[in-house]
């Protein structure tokens, strides 16, 4: 079994700060962590690795200081780290960002790749899905379990916000992961003197072959206007009719409320 | 203080603190409260390597010396001085096959000690020897090729939750402490059983139990060293552990310092934080004087060690003699700093003081120690006439 798993190099802060004239994140001053859901999906690629046998790889898009990041990756026991950095990638969103970590996926293989199920510091929960269109295979997102893992089979229990989904797939297959999947263990202090002289395998743009226009701030559609948390509303609306007019009603009220 | 630490020497603290924070803080007053044996954080100091520090790296340990011993084992206390025991006991416990095993024992032991897989327990003291170890009543006798042991070992650190004992028995009664021999007892072993389980004052996380020996046949592959040797191996056993409580009170000192110093800077008498008092100061100050000098000593002491000195009991009984004394006035003087905050089980002062106490009492009391040290000047004194 062959198991990528997405981590990314946050601020070790719950509340970053923003600035307000740009609308981006501050990062000076703010010590780096692996973002913590990543934590819990590099645990279960490090779970799943120790029951089916097969190597785990860590893979980060970033600048060149992720490096820590993935050497503390290593620390943990995966078997290898890849950084995924270029100048080009500068300025990259969740779509531009997950095109480049799919270009890398396709190029190390896989057959189960993880991702925590946002990160902290945005906070969009998109990645890695995204990461999964791109890949052309299935995904499941807000895993809270893995009951099975064999040859081509997965079955996983997805987190909702009432009780939990049973959810199998073929593989390959792409899993974000909530913290109640696991607890992450501790590095050991071999892992850690291991990792510290570890070879790091780096990627940029010609290795994966992605055009300048699908990269960075080029190959980003979001523009970020604002942030703030979205107001929960919770209306109903029933519609009436045969299937296909209240199918057609949905679809006209989802263009209606800019869903579609 | 800059300790000149090298860089595995730092990885091994932040490591240790790591996992003290965030796998013993949340956890300690509720290990006290119930009495138990932290088995679920002894698994994690298993997986991150720390029960192979001081084991060679050809049994599979990381053939580190007794400053980072010493390192992790403040750390450790800093948070909880009953896990820190239960980890301290279990060096103890392997270090008479480390330094005087067979290659056959090290081999057959050592690497599943140092995987944490198996821990292990000390077992000199009984209820007719405590500071005079001579008194231990355990005999062993030669049956073929195997030792049959018969008698009872009291106040075990680990006792019952160790898979391998090290145990000190009288081979021959009639020569003294000349006639004490060390074996290796593990558990399972058809007439060793456990007795009475203690009920203590601190420390309450370890385990402190009985080894009752009837009629217990062990096979004599098991004799560490030869016969005889017993009391000699505990010695030098205990000569590099004691540096270890030394560090336990370096440790329990600083965290009961941390604790009070952030109670008095946020508690307010009198319309100003009560740090703001002289007396209060004056209290901090020495507080952190006297666990500085301690860290110094223990560290010093562990440096000594370290690089192959023959003469370590007078350093090591100095470093677990001063260490204790001040964890003890430390911890007394953190609940001090906190009034009745600080005897109240809200905060972890009141089990810090508790816990200390232990510090001045085993692995030879602290009058024991002036003992050491005195003999060792009385004979220093002698060379030089
Ligand atoms: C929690 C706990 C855990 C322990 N773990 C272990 C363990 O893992 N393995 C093990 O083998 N033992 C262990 N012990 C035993 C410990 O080492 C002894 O308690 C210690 O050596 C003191 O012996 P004692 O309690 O019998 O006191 P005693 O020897 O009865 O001493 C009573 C008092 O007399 C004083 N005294 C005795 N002799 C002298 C002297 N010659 N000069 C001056 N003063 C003297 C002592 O200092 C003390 O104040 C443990 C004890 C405790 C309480």
């Amino acid at each position: 079994m062959k198991i990528v798993v997405c981590i990314k190099q946050v601020p070790d802060s719950a509340d970053v700060k923003i600035n307000p004239e740009t609308n981006t994140l501050i990062r000076e001053g703010v010590p780096s962590i692996i973002n913590p859901f990543d934590m819990h999906a590099i645990e279960a690629g490090l779970q799943i690795r120790d029951k089916t046998g097969g190597d785990v790889a860590a893979l980060t898009m970033g600048p060149p200081q992720a490096e820590g990041a993935l050497r503390e990756a290593l620390s943990l026991g995966v078997n290898e780290a890849v950084l995924l950095s270029d100048r080009a990638f500068a300025g990259a969103d969740t779509w531009a960002t997950a095109y480049a970590l799919a270009g890398a996926v396709k190029k190390l293989g896989a057959d189960i790749i993880l991702c925590g199920k946002q990160a902290i510091d945005g906070d969009t929960a998109q990645v890695g899905p995204e990461i999964a269109e791109f890949l052309d295979i299935p995904h499941v997102a807000y895993v809270r379990k893995i009951e099975e893992v064999k040859e081509g089979y997965i079955r996983v229990q997805r987190l909702m916000d009432e009780g939990y989904d049973i959810v199998e797939s073929s593989l390959p297959v792409l899993l974000t992961v909530v913290k109640e999947l696991n607890v992450p263990r501790m590095p050991s202090l071999k892992g850690k003197m291991a990792a510290k002289k570890a070879e790091i395998k780096k990627m940029n743009r010609d290795d994966i072959g992605i055009g300048e226009a699908d990269l960075g701030l080029k190959g980003s559609p979001t523009q970020v206007k604002n942030i703030f948390a979205p107001e929960i509303k919770a209306d109903r609306k029933m519609f009436e009719g045969s299937a296909e007019e209240q199918v057609k009603a949905l679809v006209a009220e989802m263009r209606n409320i800019k869903c579609l | 203080m800059n300790y000149f630490l090298n860089e595995e020497q730092e990885m091994i603290r932040d490591l240790t603190r790591k996992i003290a924070d965030e796998k013993i803080v949340p956890v300690r007053a509720e290990l006290d409260e119930k009495e138990e044996f932290p088995r679920e954080i002894m698994k994690v100091l298993a997986q991150s390597d720390l029960f192979g520090l001081f084991i060679p790296e050809e049994y599979g340990g990381l053939g580190k010396g007794s400053l980072e011993l010493a390192i992790a084992i403040e750390e450790l206390s800093r948070a909880c001085l009953g896990v820190a025991t239960s980890y301290s006991a279990n060096a103890l416990g392997f270090l008479p096959i480390l330094l005087n095993g067979s290659e056959e024992q090290k081999k057959k032991y050592l690497p599943d000690i140092a995987a944490g897989k198996k821990l292990v327990a000390f077992a000199l003291t009984e209820a007719s020897a405590g500071s005079d170890a001579a008194g231990v009543q355990t005999t062993a006798v030669k049956e073929g090729n195997e030792y049959v042991l018969n008698g009872t070992k009291q106040w075990i650190t680990n006792g019952g939750e160790a898979e391998i004992n090290t145990v000190v028995a009288m081979t021959n009664k009639s020569k003294g402490t000349r006639g004490a021999s060390m074996f290796v007892v593990e558990h399972g072993t058809k007439g060793f059983t456990y007795g009475k389980k203690e009920n203590k004052l601190g420390i309450r996380a370890s385990s402190t139990r009985e080894l009752v020996f009837d009629n217990c046949r062990i096979p004599e592959e098991n004799l560490i060293s030869k016969e005889g040797m017993g009391f000699i191996i505990a010695m030098k056993t205990l000569d590099i552990a004691r540096n270890g409580v030394g560090a336990q009170g370096v440790g329990v000192a600083q965290g009961a310092l941390d604790a009070s110093l952030d109670f008095a800077m946020e508690r307010r008498q009198f319309g100003q934080a009560i740090s703001s008092f002289q007396a209060i100061q004056h209290m901090l100050a020495d507080m952190a004087t006297q666990i500085e000098a301690a860290r110094a000593l223990v560290y010093a002491v562990a440096r000594h060690i370290d690089a192959g000195e023959k003469e370590i009991s007078k350093v090591s009984a100095m470093a677990k003699l001063f260490a204790s004394d001040v964890a003890m006035k430390v911890t007394v003087d953190a609940v001090q700093i906190m009034g009745g905050s600080g005897y109240m089980k809200d905060y972890p002062v009141e089990k810090m003081m508790r816990d200390a106490k232990i510090l001045q009492i085993y692995e030879g009391t602290n009058q024991i120690q002036r003992n050491v040290i005195g003999q060792a000047l009385i004979k220093e004194g002698a060379k030089k006439k």
